[in-house]
């Protein structure tokens, strides 16, 4: 892990959330998107954002991570107002922070191998062990034969698989998935999904991930990895996975913040129709 | 429908000036702190550098062949066609040399550092590169600048050298005049002051072409149709800035030097 004035391996787990918004508001051209957003991620929690297109999910992985600054109220990470950070210390926090982006954002002038090495390099890691845990982020993602190809070589799903190898490979304590799943078949979209599963339950990184497709946010919720088998499997017994949860978004306000029970029970008449 | 705010038009210039501004403060002091990615100098030093050298020689030539033959047609009304070697030197050494060199650099790179940095910018590459705790100022734009400017400045060089060697050809083959004269004359021509601010504008020219290319691409959105716009605003800023910029340092060595 990268050496840095900021250490959330410090942070205790009971001390607070790991993300929290307090009153968020940003817009764009005098059109205002996110409008006094306020909820928390707990340490270990997978929160699925939901929400018609355009209604401003992008935008608080955004600025979860310090890469854009609200308008109005105060973005929390581990603990710490993003506010009043230099972009240095920004720099610091983003070294725990891991973020897969809607269309991969892969650098398209190096290969796999240098995409996913690019933080460790970064960060002056050896040339051994850096190989060496490139090697392992790609085998998590099931890309080993791929490293030496060029993103504009791969399909969109392993581009995908790509961007998560790269997120993972300094082992974060927050992974933001920005629609991991979008514009994919249904068959990459449950790869995708079960890769986000497998580092849920073989890491229990905290994380924020962002879907359109419903069926991919039941999947997270009703399924766990199997570590024996190799493969996510359908919880027992119908239960469902204690740490996801949901929040939903309209027109850029919170509609819903709850558990996968409390969203399927829900009388909210946009969320009926949302979900059906 | 379109309607013209003269506040909005205002308000956005404003902004567009202090990003600007701040893109180029940024930049500089990355120059001076933290770290310096000198891969990334040189490979922009030989894209930018090496990558010009056909361009500019054959523009350099060419122009000291055009001035040596417009100038013997003027000169040569005064019976002074010997003079032909001073006129071309200190024409490509004060004016054209630097302010070709500078146009042809601009068209070349202020468009490539435009496009390559939208396309990163409209790809999320360039939000991918922060999360990922890089500072692209650091990485993208700090190299272009130090590299566009050291090369551009021996590349003007390289620029004058052609040109007068373009002078002297036509002189010597079309005009019948003495090598040895012309290069005498030429060289006879030439003050201190005069190559000293020759070798200035590359600086800032160099510094205009990256500055700009750079921050038209930083600033690109819409995608590939505002990668083009960024592409063509780039060249078009940069150009104008150095033909204004050329003309205050002219206006600054006359002051220093006298002439």
């Amino acid at each position: 892990m990268a050496e840095s004035s900021f250490t959330p391996g410090s942070f205790d787990a009971g001390a607070g959330p790991v993300v929290a918004f307090h009153d968020v508001a940003i817009g764009f051209d005098g059109h205002e998107v996110l409008h006094d957003l306020s909820f928390h991620v707990e340490h270990g929690e997978t929160r699925i954002i939901l929400g018609p297109a355009g209604c401003g999910k992008s935008l608080i992985l955004k600025l979860a991570n310090g890469l854009l600054e609200p308008d109005r109220g105060e973005v929390c990470v581990f603990g710490r107002s993003l506010g009043g950070m230099t972009e240095a210390e920004r720099f610091d926090l983003r070294a725990h922070v891991g973020m897969v982006f809607q269309e991969s954002a892969l650098f398209d002038s190096i290969n796999v191998e240098d995409n996913v090495a690019y933080r460790l390099r970064e960060e002056g890691a050896p040339a051994e062990e850096t190989h060496t845990r490139v090697q392992e982020a790609l085998r998590f993602v099931e890309l080993e034969k791929a490293i030496d190809k060029y993103p504009s070589e791969l399909s969109g799903g392993m581009r995908r698989r790509v961007s998560i190898a790269r997120a993972i490979i300094n082992r974060p304590d927050l992974i933001l998935y920005d629609s991991p799943t979008g514009g994919l078949d249904p068959i990459t979209s449950t790869t995708i999904i079960e890769l986000v599963v497998k580092q849920r339950d073989v890491s229990h990184t905290t994380s924020l991930l962002i879907t359109h497709r419903l069926q991919d946010a039941f999947t997270l919720a009703t399924h766990r990895y199997n570590s024996d088998l190799g493969r996510m499997e359908l919880i027992p017994d119908g239960k469902i996975d204690d740490s996801t949860k949901f929040l939903v978004l309209h027109e850029g306000k919170k509609v819903f913040d709850g558990t996968t029970l409390e969203l399927t029970h829900s009388n909210d008449p946009f969320l009926r129709e949302f979900l059906t | 429908m379109f309607t013209f705010s003269p506040e909005d038009f205002a308000k956005r210039t404003v902004g567009s000036v202090q990003e600007f501004a701040l893109l180029c403060g940024r930049a500089v002091g990355n120059l001076f702190s933290g770290r310096r990615y000198w891969a990334d100098i040189f490979t922009q030093m030989d894209s930018i550098g090496v990558g010009s050298l056909p361009i500019v020689i054959l523009t350099g030539f060419f122009t000291g062949c055009v001035l040596a033959l417009q100038a013997a047609v003027s000169l040569k009304e005064f019976g002074a066609v010997g003079m032909t070697g001073k006129l071309v030197a200190l024409s490509m050494v004060k004016e054209l040399g630097p302010v070709l060199t500078g146009l042809m650099v601009a068209g070349r790179n202020s468009s490539g550092m435009a496009s390559e940095l939208g396309s990163m910018k409209v790809t999320e590459q360039i939000d991918a590169m922060r999360a990922l705790g890089t500072d692209p100022i650091r990485k993208l734009v700090t190299p272009r600048i130090l590299a566009t400017v050291v090369m551009l400045f021996f590349l003007t060089i390289i620029s004058d050298a052609c040109g007068t060697a373009g002078g002297a050809l036509v002189s010597v083959t079309l005009l019948k005049l003495n090598a040895s004269t012309f290069f005498h004359t030429a060289y006879m021509a030439l003050t201190y002051g005069d190559v000293v601010g020759g070798l200035v504008k590359p600086l800032f020219s160099g510094f205009i072409v990256a500055t700009v290319g750079c921050y038209f691409g930083m600033t690109a959105k819409g995608g590939t149709q505002g990668v083009g716009r960024a592409t063509t605003q780039a060249v078009v800023y940069a150009m104008i800035f150095i033909i204004l910029v050329d003309f205050l340092v002219t206006q600054l060595m006359i002051g220093i030097f006298g002439k």
